[in-house]
Formats: C-alpha cells, sequence, structure tokens
C-alpha cells in the first residue's frame, strides 16, 4: 500500500538532489560536465515532479506537485540527509550521486513491477535515468579515486565521510543494502578506494555498534541537517515571493 | 584543468541506415567519458541511435592551402558523371 510518506521520501530525495546538482551548472570542471551534471539534475528533478504530482493527489489536500515543493517548510520534508549534505568539492557531489544512484536503480527497479501501477509506470521510465547518474557516477569515482594523489585523498575522505549517512537509505527497504553494496563495492575496489568499516546491514555482526558505526538518521522523519534550510530558502525564495510565477 | 582535457570529435548516426555525421566536438579526458558527453551534448533531442567519437588528433585533414591541387582538377572533367550513355527503356531505379 503506497502512503503519501513514502512518495514523499522518495519524491524529495530526487527534488533535494536535482537542487544540488543545479548549483553545479556553471562550476564543474569543464562545460562538458556543466551540461552531464544538469542533465542528471533535470532527470531527478522530472522524478520529483511525478512523485510529488502522486503525492499530493493521494493525500487529498489539494497540494500539487509545486505547493509540496516550494510550500513546505524543512520539518515536512522527507529525504534522507545524504542529498542535503553540501558538496565540499567535485568528488563530494559524485560519492552523493554514487550512493543515491546505486539505491535508486535497484528501488525504481524493484518498483517498476510493483503492485501500484501508477508507481510503477514513474519507476520504469526513472530507472534507465538512475542507470545511467550510476554509470556517471562510477566512471568518475573511478577516475578520481585510480588518479593523482589529491584526487584520490579527496575521494576517499568523501567517500569516508558520507558513508555512515549511507545506511539511512535502506531504512525501508532493508533488503536492498546487500545489493546496494555488491555495487559500490565493485566501483570502490575499480577506484583502489578503500570500503569504511560498517558495511554489512544484513550481517549478524553488524548489529553491534561498533561494526556498524555511526548511522545518522532522521531524515525520513523531518528531523534534518542545518544544510536543508539554507537550500530551501534558496530554492523557494521565488515561490514564495511571487505565488504562482512562471517562466 | 581545462586546458588538460584533449579535443574529441564526434559523430553521430541519425537512423539505422544512414552513415555517421559529423556533429561536432567536445572536451573530455578520456574516450569513455567523451561517448558520455557526446550522448549529453548531441543526442538530448533524440537525433541519433549510435555515437562514434575520435581524437580531434587522429584525424589527418586537407588542408586549405591544397585546395586548388585538391579539387579544382575535378572541375572540368564532366565525362566521370555518368550522363554520356542512353538509359535503356525498362531499367527503373537508376
Amino acid at each position: 500500500m503506497t502512503t503519501v510518506e513514502y512518495l514523499l521520501g522518495l519524491g524529495d530525495d530526487a527534488l533535494v538532489e536535482a537542487q544540488r546538482l543545479a548549483a553545479w551548472c556553471a562550476r564543474a570542471p569543464e562545460m562538458e560536465e556543466d551540461v552531464a551534471l544538469a542533465n542528471i539534475a533535470l532527470d531527478q528533478l522530472g522524478a520529483a515532479r511525478l512523485l510529488l504530482g502522486y503525492a499530493g493527489e493521494l493525500e487529498g489536500l489539494g497540494r500539487d506537485e509545486d505547493a509540496l515543493a516550494y510550500l513546505r517548510d524543512d520539518r515536512d520534508f522527507r529525504n534522507v540527509l545524504l542529498v542535503e549534505l553540501p558538496d565540499a568539492d567535485f568528488g563530494t557531489m559524485i560519492a552523493k550521486l554514487l550512493f543515491l544512484s546505486a539505491y535508486q536503480v535497484l528501488l525504481y527497479r524493484r518498483l517498476s513491477t510493483g503492485e501500484d501501477a501508477r508507481l510503477a509506470g514513474i519507476a520504469a521510465k526513472a530507472v534507465k535515468e538512475s542507470a545511467y547518474h550510476l554509470d556517471h557516477a562510477s566512471l568518475w569515482t573511478v577516475r578520481l579515486g585510480d588518479g593523482t594523489d589529491e584526487s584520490r585523498r579527496r575521494m576517499q575522505a568523501a567517500v569516508d565521510e558520507l558513508w555512515p549517512y549511507s545506511h539511512e537509505l535502506f531504512g525501508w527497504h532493508g533488503d536492498l543494502r546487500d545489493g546496494w553494496l555488491s555495487t559500490v563495492d565493485g566501483v570502490l575496489a575499480e577506484a583502489t578506494l578503500r570500503r569504511p568499516a560498517g558495511g554489512c546491514r544484513t550481517s549478524p555482526a553488524a548489529d553491534s555498534a561498533s561494526v556498524a558505526g555511526w548511522q545518522p538518521r532522521g531524515g525520513r522523519a523531518g528531523r534534518h541537517t542545518e544544510h536543508l534550510s539554507y537550500l530551501l530558502g534558496e530554492m523557494q525564495v521565488l515561490h514564495r515571493a511571487h505565488p504562482g510565477a512562471r517562466w | 584543468m581545462s586546458e588538460g582535457w584533449p579535443l574529441w570529435e564526434v559523430f553521430i548516426r541519425a537512423r539505422r541506415g544512414l552513415s555517421h555525421t559529423h556533429a561536432g566536438s567536445l572536451h573530455a579526458p578520456d574516450a569513455e567519458l567523451a561517448l558520455r558527453n557526446a550522448r549529453d551534448l548531441y543526442t538530448r533531442r533524440q537525433e541519433g541511435v549510435s555515437i562514434w567519437v575520435v581524437p580531434a588528433t587522429a584525424i589527418t585533414a586537407s588542408s586549405p592551402d591544397e585546395k586548388d591541387a585538391f579539387f579544382d582538377p575535378a572541375a572540368d572533367k564532366v565525362y566521370r558523371h555518368p550522363t554520356f550513355y542512353q538509359v535503356p527503356d525498362g531499367a527503373a531505379h537508376l
């Protein structure tokens, strides 16, 4: 049974990631990468619109995709913390995209054969896009990890920093983490990067806090980092200042 | 960093049965990323079903200085066009 909370979670993941990626336009190392990241951002935004539109209809309070995107406060957002974290550098953005897209591929693939026909349709479209996002993030992870000393140092730092946040992705679908780990492990191995501890959620050993490590969460319940407020401030200011503004 | 990325020439095949046609050029650090950049830059509106990327340095081009020697001699050789024979009746689709 699809719930509004669930759709908001998936939609907000995509929306916040789109906003973060859009900030790279004109700031990536090359114009070609500007375009690539903008393309990915637009894919995520497209999925967010469909998911939030569906959430609004299911909720039945007359809120459309714009009302949900532009008129909710941070406490009402249901995205995972991972996507709202700031992009300290290019490697951080790539690591976030790697973690998110590896999860979205598995998630959308599952949903595309699910019982909810409307959600299945959205997922079937999104899964092809996610596969491309994963491909893009994987190629960059390998090039940065197995690149220069400086790129390797930054890429490893980004993976280490973000790894604890990856656990929250599997709050609703714990059984997807093993598949996610095999995807991400493969990319990290090819990139000659070290996988941080606290890996396997489903193995018995991981139940002890010492192995599982720090696992920040709360995004799905609306408890966010301060970074989301700033992101929303920028994303929502136009709509709030000029309600219903259009191009 | 920008100076470090080599130039690639992009060729797109619009449909099955057509040849790849030069679409433009782009910068990329290596062939794999060049192919993906080409996808993002030149096939956003369903322009193609196949992409080739070629390092610009791998292309040997004729020089504008050689234009006369290369192309002018062909100008007055009308017999190279198939216009000097009768087409038999019944030969369709020529």
